[in-house]
Formats: C-alpha cells, structure tokens, sequence
C-alpha cells in the first residue's frame, strides 16, 4: 500500500474519533454547568471543556474567555480553530477522498455523509439545536466504524484506519478523565460531596460507561472506581488498556502481513506489559494527574514512531 | 421531439422511449431527477471549479432523458473513430520519426515545430507498439440528419469518461423498466478494456503481470473524482507526484512495505507539469527523472508524451489530409469546415462575416476564450476583431452550426430541445484499437446556449446505444 494511503487512513481514523470526542466533551460541560451549584461553577465547567480538549494555549491567544457561548462556538464550528468538530470532520473527509478507492462504498458514504451533514446542520445556537448536533455528531461517529468493521476487507487499509481511531481514542479517554482534574471544586463543596458525585458520575455518562461501572462494581461511584474502569480495566472498550490492547493487535496484525517488526511494535507491546503490571493505588499513590500527562507523552512517541515506520 | 433542427418527426431510435415518456406520469421525470441529483451528492461526484471560492465543488448537473443513438448509426460512427484516431497515432509517430507528411506538404512544418505542444525530447522516441495516444476523446456533433462531424479531437488526457459510467449507473438505477424495454450496449465494460489496453502498453521487461498505477496531480484537481473512480475500478494504486521517486531512471513508488517497481502510468497530469527536471521547474505535482525513466524504455506513459501536437485546433484543420495520407482513404468522419485565421485570405473572409461565425483560440479548451458571433453582443465582437488582427495565428472560425438537439428535461418540468455533443472513448494499444459503445453527452442546458462545457453551466446525459 502506498505510504501515503496509509497515512490518509490513519488520520481518518484519528479525525473522526476525534469529532467523537468533543461532542462528548461539550455534552459533559452542557451537563456540569447545568448542576446546581455556587456561583462560578458553569464558568468552571466550559473552561474544564478547553482544557480536556487540549486547546487552552489556542483558546486564550484567540482572545476569547470561557462561557458557555464561546467554548461551544469555539469546539464545534470556530474557522480559526484545526481542531474543531466541523474541521476534524473536513480533515476525515479530506483524508479520506484523497484515499477514496482504497474506502468501501458504505465507509464512504458514512464519511462523505458526516460532511455533506455539517453544512446542513449550520451553528446551531439555540441549546436544544446544539445538542441535537451533538447527538448527531456521535452517531456519525457510530456510522463509520460500523460502516469499516462491516464492510472492509481485513487488510493493511483497515488496520491503519483502526489503529489511527485507537491511538486517538487512548489520547481522548485519558484527556477526558484529567477534566475532574480541571474541574475545581467550588468553596464550600467538599470531596465526596454531592457536587463532586455529580462530577464524576456525568464523566461516566459521557463515556457511555455509567451502566457499565454499576455492572462490573455493584457500588455507588468513586473517585478511584473510575479512574479503574477507564484506566485499567480491559472489559471498557475506551479503557487506556483496552486502546494499548487494541493497538498492539493491529499492530501486530500489520507485522504479520508485512513480515516485519519494527520500533512500532516495541514500544506497543513494552507499554502493554506495563499496563499488566500496574493496579489503581499505584496509581493514585504518585498521582492520576501526572500518570495521565505521561500516558499522554507516551502516547505520542508511539504515533511518532508509527509515522517513521510506514507513513513516510 | 428530437432531431435536426426543424424536423418534426420523432427518431425511429426513440420512439420506444416517446411511447413511454406518453404513459409515465407527468412529475416523474422531475422526481428521478432530484433522487438522481441526492445520490450523485451522497457518492461525492463532484468536480472542482477553479476560482469558485463560494463552492468549490459542484456537481455537474445530470438530465435523466436519455441521448439515443441507432445502431447503424453507430457502427459507422465507430469505423470513422478508428479510421481518424490510427491516423492520428500514425501521425504522431511520424512527426517524431521520419516526418514524411511534413515532406509530403501535409502539414506545413512551422505549424508542428512552434507549436508549443510539439515536444522535440520525443523525436526519434518510439513507445511500446508505436502507440501514443492510448486514450482519445474525440468530440462530435450531429450537423444534419445523417452522420456526425468532428469538432475536436483530445489525445492528451480526455476526461469524462467516468460520468458516461456513472450517469449508466444511475439511469439503470432510476429506470429498471426502460433498459428492459429496450436493447442498449453496456458501456461498463470501458474499464476492462482500458486495463487490457494498459496492460498491452507496457514495456516488455514488465512481463505478464506489470504494475499499473493512475497519477493525478491531487484533491483539489477538478477531474480529481473521476482520477479516483478510475483507479478504483482498474484495481491501481491512485498516485501523486509525490509518492513516485526515480532511481536509477527506474520508476519507483513509496508503500508501506518499501519501494515498488512501477511499469505503466496512466499520467492524468499534463505534459508541462510531469517532470521539474524536463518542463516546468516550478512543477509540484511531477516527478522529478520521470522523462530521463520514460527515455530509457523503464516505463510506458499513457499518453505519450507531446501527443498536443495533433489536437491543437490549428492542426485540426489538416485533418482530413492527415488522415489521407495515412489510411490511404476518404476521412469518414468530417471536419467543421474551418477557417485558418494565419492564411490572410481567410482571416479576411472572417473578418467580414465575424457575427455569424464561431471563433476559438488555437490553444484554448473548455469553452473559454471564444467568440460566439450571434451570441455576442456588437461591443464584444468589435473587441475581438482587436484581438484576430493582432494576433490571427492563434484563431481559427467555423461557421455556427445548426447543431442537433436531444429532448432535456426543462427547469419547469417539460421537455424542451437543447444543444448536444458527444465524446466518445477510443483506446489504442499494441493489441488493437476499440471504442466503448456509448460516450459521454454533454447538453447546453441554457435554452439556445451552445456552449455544452460542465465549467459554463452544461450538463451530461446518458448515451445510448442502441443493438438493434
């Protein structure tokens, strides 16, 4: 396949779970903001929105301040910002045309779809539009991954687009619990409040994994719980474990239709084996915080490293 | 309803359709027409137009009425193809080999050695089979009621051919019951003919199974769809510039296995841009060492390259006698009757007459840079005399044709008669020549418009053919 096919692929995938991830984002903020609370919560909520998504250095230099109106604006439609829903959307799409024949026709629809869908959707403004786009904006997402684990072939193509959806998806799951981090607790609600319990727990929900965690702890939600299921806990497909599983086999599977292993292999596997390794009080012993910030680093070494072995 | 201008009687090849059109109910059309226009939206099949910030891609509007032709009708039609397009290859073979037709006053010398398509790094350069133009579009229009005439022939890299499959698809999609009630020759087998034909070009150390790849100059090329659909439907890869590399004047591509021996490049990227190193230096889309790989015999170009020579408008003219000279026979298919601007008595003959003629700029293409006498206001016909008495060398005029129509689909929903042309698809290679029974129609969807270009508001139609 060509190198450039491939690196196409990878950054539908990458593109496209991305989109995924900020209209969870924007859910969750809609969501915390929308919690009774002291004065300056919601503030505190869209500002959280920002910085999981990773744009806080981007947003400040666009001389915006964080409310409801500009974080939406801005993780959703701004022209001046790559990362927006509407841009990744454009990107995937880019990528993907650029690549067209090596798509399935039900794929490419799927994506073609999500883009002919933005501009029928506008800038939505009214609360009840944007969330709509929202929901919108995940089903898209649904869309094409059934649309590519049903209909391609299981070749060089469709490993590339997988693993460019995996390692964005371990890079938004972890970004996604360092919001609580972000999220300050106003004065006069404690740890373990009720305000705190609301946190995490939308958290969950925006994951999709709030039945989940009742299922596998048969407890009401705690701090540590969480950070268990979407950490270690490889039942959770948006676990950082399960995204390092998922990596590592399609990794694996390019090596074994290449005949060849390479630095991408290694760092994968070596990062999986420490993931077996490692439990929750550890942890939160030297901090989840500073454990997410180098997942985070890790994690694109590893991109770096899948970039030099077959995308140039 | 259908037919040259004036006639009143319906076409014996579409009266099944006339019965049928009769019984359908009056909003059909309409109805297929939008589901048509959703399903080409939704597949993507778009074009890209240069300059058009506000959209820059659009669909090229789609006319559900099928262009019917008979089948003797194109049994003729077809030999005329292949008569003028051997001619043209015998001709470009002899233009960079012996240049017999050049000695023999064919075609006077100047007109081949300035032509800014004339390639001098080609003379003495002989491709697999003598082949050069592997793909040839050929544009025709009906004149009169019996026979088609060439208006342009396109032997560098002739698009549309991806819309003569889709609008197949699409009409059989949208009317199951017409294509049962009548017998049409399939066009899809198009791609397998080209790939037979891709396949017979290649050099010979390529063996039986060569490596075959599309190069498009990318994304944002407004052909970059039907770049794409082909590629698909050949089973290639669908190369940029930038994935080939040469080593060693051996054409390679970058995959994610290492790099891999390319042996056949169907090239969508024009003369000028294929190689920095050669032509332009400012080239982004090329391939720098692709011509010094092509001089060495390491890869076959489809088309060769300097084909220009024989589709300029000025050379245009001497096709009849080129085509004399080389199949020893009367051109089947005819000229326009044509003016060339650069002999004083005829730019004299033009000036005078200029309102009523058609005047096109020898190196123009895509409808842009003409005059169209009684479609042109006085102010902008003086403005062009300006232009042909500065500059005659580059025009040449042809009378404006009373051209066919086809029943079109009209904004109000009735069928109105519009301008239409043809090009059909004729494929060279060492082992033959054939032409895919069908083409692409374009139609003036502007009442009374001439102008069929998809960049000026033309759109297509599908193109029938009849098998008995």
């Amino acid at each position: 396949m060509l190198s450039r096919t491939a690196e196409s692929l990878y950054w539908t995938g990458r593109y496209m779970e991305r989109a995924d991830f900020l209209a969870r984002i924007l859910e969750a903020a809609l969501r915390l903001a929308a919690l009774p609370a002291r004065d300056g919560a919601a503030a505190t909520a869209w500002a959280s929105a920002i910085a999981s998504a990773g744009v806080s250095r981007q947003f400040a230099a666009s001389a915006r301040t964080p409310s409801e109106k500009s974080v939406r604006e801005y993780l959703a439609f701004a022209p001046d910002n790559p990362s927006s829903i509407r841009a990744c959307i454009t990107a995937a799409r880019t990528n993907a045309r650029s690549v067209r024949t090596a798509l399935t026709i039900e794929l490419w629809e799927a994506i073609n779809g999500a883009w002919n869908g933005l501009a029928d959707h506008g800038e939505p403004t009214k609360r009840d539009d944007f969330v709509r786009f929202l929901e919108w904006v995940k089903n898209v997402s649904l869309a094409v991954e059934g649309a590519s684990s049903r209909t391609m072939l299981r070749n060089d193509a469709y490993w590339f687009l997988r693993l460019g959806m995996a390692i964005e998806r371990a890079d938004n799951t972890a970004r996604l619990l360092d919001v609580k981090y972000h999220l300050l607790l106003p004065a006069g609600e404690r740890v373990g409040g009720q305000l705190d319990y609301f946190q995490w727990t939308t958290l969950l929900r925006e994951v999709s994994a709030l039945t989940a965690y009742r299922w596998v702890y048969r407890e009401s939600v705690r701090p540590w719980l969480v950070a268990d299921l979407m950490v270690l806990n490889r039942q959770m497909p948006r676990s950082l474990a399960s995204c390092q599983g998922m990596i590592v086999s399609y990794l694996d599977r390019l090596a074994t239709d290449y005949g060849r292993r390479g630095p991408a292999q290694r760092i994968a596997s070596a990062r999986l084996t420490r993931f077996n390794e490692t439990n929750i009080e550890e942890i939160f012993q030297s901090g989840l915080h500073e454990y997410i910030l180098s997942f985070l680093s890790e994690n694109n070494a590893l991109a770096a490293a899948v970039h030099d072995q077959y995308l140039v | 309803m259908s037919g040259h201008a004036g006639s009143k009687e319906v076409r014996k090849s579409y009266r099944t359709l006339s019965r049928w059109l009769e019984t359908a109910p009056a909003d059909l059309l309409q109805a297929r027409s939008r589901q048509a226009e959703l399903f080409f939206r939704r597949m993507g099949v778009t074009f890209a137009v240069y300059g058009d910030v506000e959209s820059n891609e659009r669909l090229i509007p789609f006319d559900v009425v099928p262009r019917i032709i008979g089948k003797s009708e194109w049994d003729e039609l077809e030999k005329g193809l292949k008569q003028r397009v051997s001619a043209i290859n015998a001709f470009l073979k002899d233009i960079y080999g012996p240049q017999e037709c050049i000695r023999a006053g064919i075609v006077p010398a100047e007109l081949i050695f300035t032509n800014p398509h004339y390639r001098p790094e080609m003379q003495g350069r002989r491709p697999p089979g003598d082949i050069w133009t592997h793909i040839c579009g050929v544009d025709l229009v009906r004149t009169g009621e019996d026979g088609f005439v060439v208006l342009e022939d396109n032997c560098r890299t002739p698009s549309g051919v991806s819309y003569m499959l889709e609008n197949r698809e699409m009409m059989m999609r949208l009317f199951p019951d017409l294509f049962a009630e009548h017998r049409i020759r399939p066009v899809e087998t198009y791609t397998d003919m080209l790939l037979a034909s891709l396949r017979a070009s290649a050099p010979e150390h390529a063996g039986a199974d060569p490596n075959i790849v599309v190069l498009t100059p990318g994304p944002f090329n407004s052909a970059y769809y039907e770049h794409s659909f082909l590629a698909d439907k050949l089973g290639v890869e669908l190369v940029e510039g930038g994935d080939l590399f040469v080593n060693d004047d051996i054409v390679f591509m970058r995959t994610t296995e290492g790099p891999k021996r390319v042996d056949v490049i169907y090239r969508r990227i024009d003369d000028d841009w294929l190689d920095p190193l050669t032509f332009r230096p400012d080239s982004t889309v090329g391939v720098p060492g692709i011509m010094a790989a092509y001089a060495a015999g390491n890869v076959t170009l489809s088309n060769a390259v300097g084909t220009g020579v024989a589709d300029d408008k000025a050379v245009y003219t001497y096709m009849p006698e080129i085509i004399r000279f080389f199949s020893g026979g009367d051109a089947i298919l005819g000229n326009v009757p044509t003016w060339r601007c650069r002999e004083p008595d005829a730019l004299k003959e033009v000036l005078d007459k200029l309102p009523e003629l058609v005047v096109k700029e020898v190196g123009g293409s895509g409808g842009y840079g003409m005059l169209v006498g009684p479609a042109s206001t006085k102010a902008e016909i003086e403005d062009f005399r300006k232009k042909l008495i500065a500059d005659p060398d580059d025009f040449i005029a042809q009378p404006t044709l009373a051209l066919s129509t086809a029943p079109t689909l009209d904004s109000s929903g009735a069928l109105s008669p519009r301008h239409v042309d043809l090009r059909p698809f004729v494929l060279s290679s060492p082992a033959g020549i054939r032409v895919a029974p069908g083409g692409l129609t374009r139609v003036a969807l502007k009442q009374g418009s001439l102008v069929v270009n998809s960049s000026q508001g033309g759109g297509t139609k599908d193109t029938w053919v009849l098998d008995d």
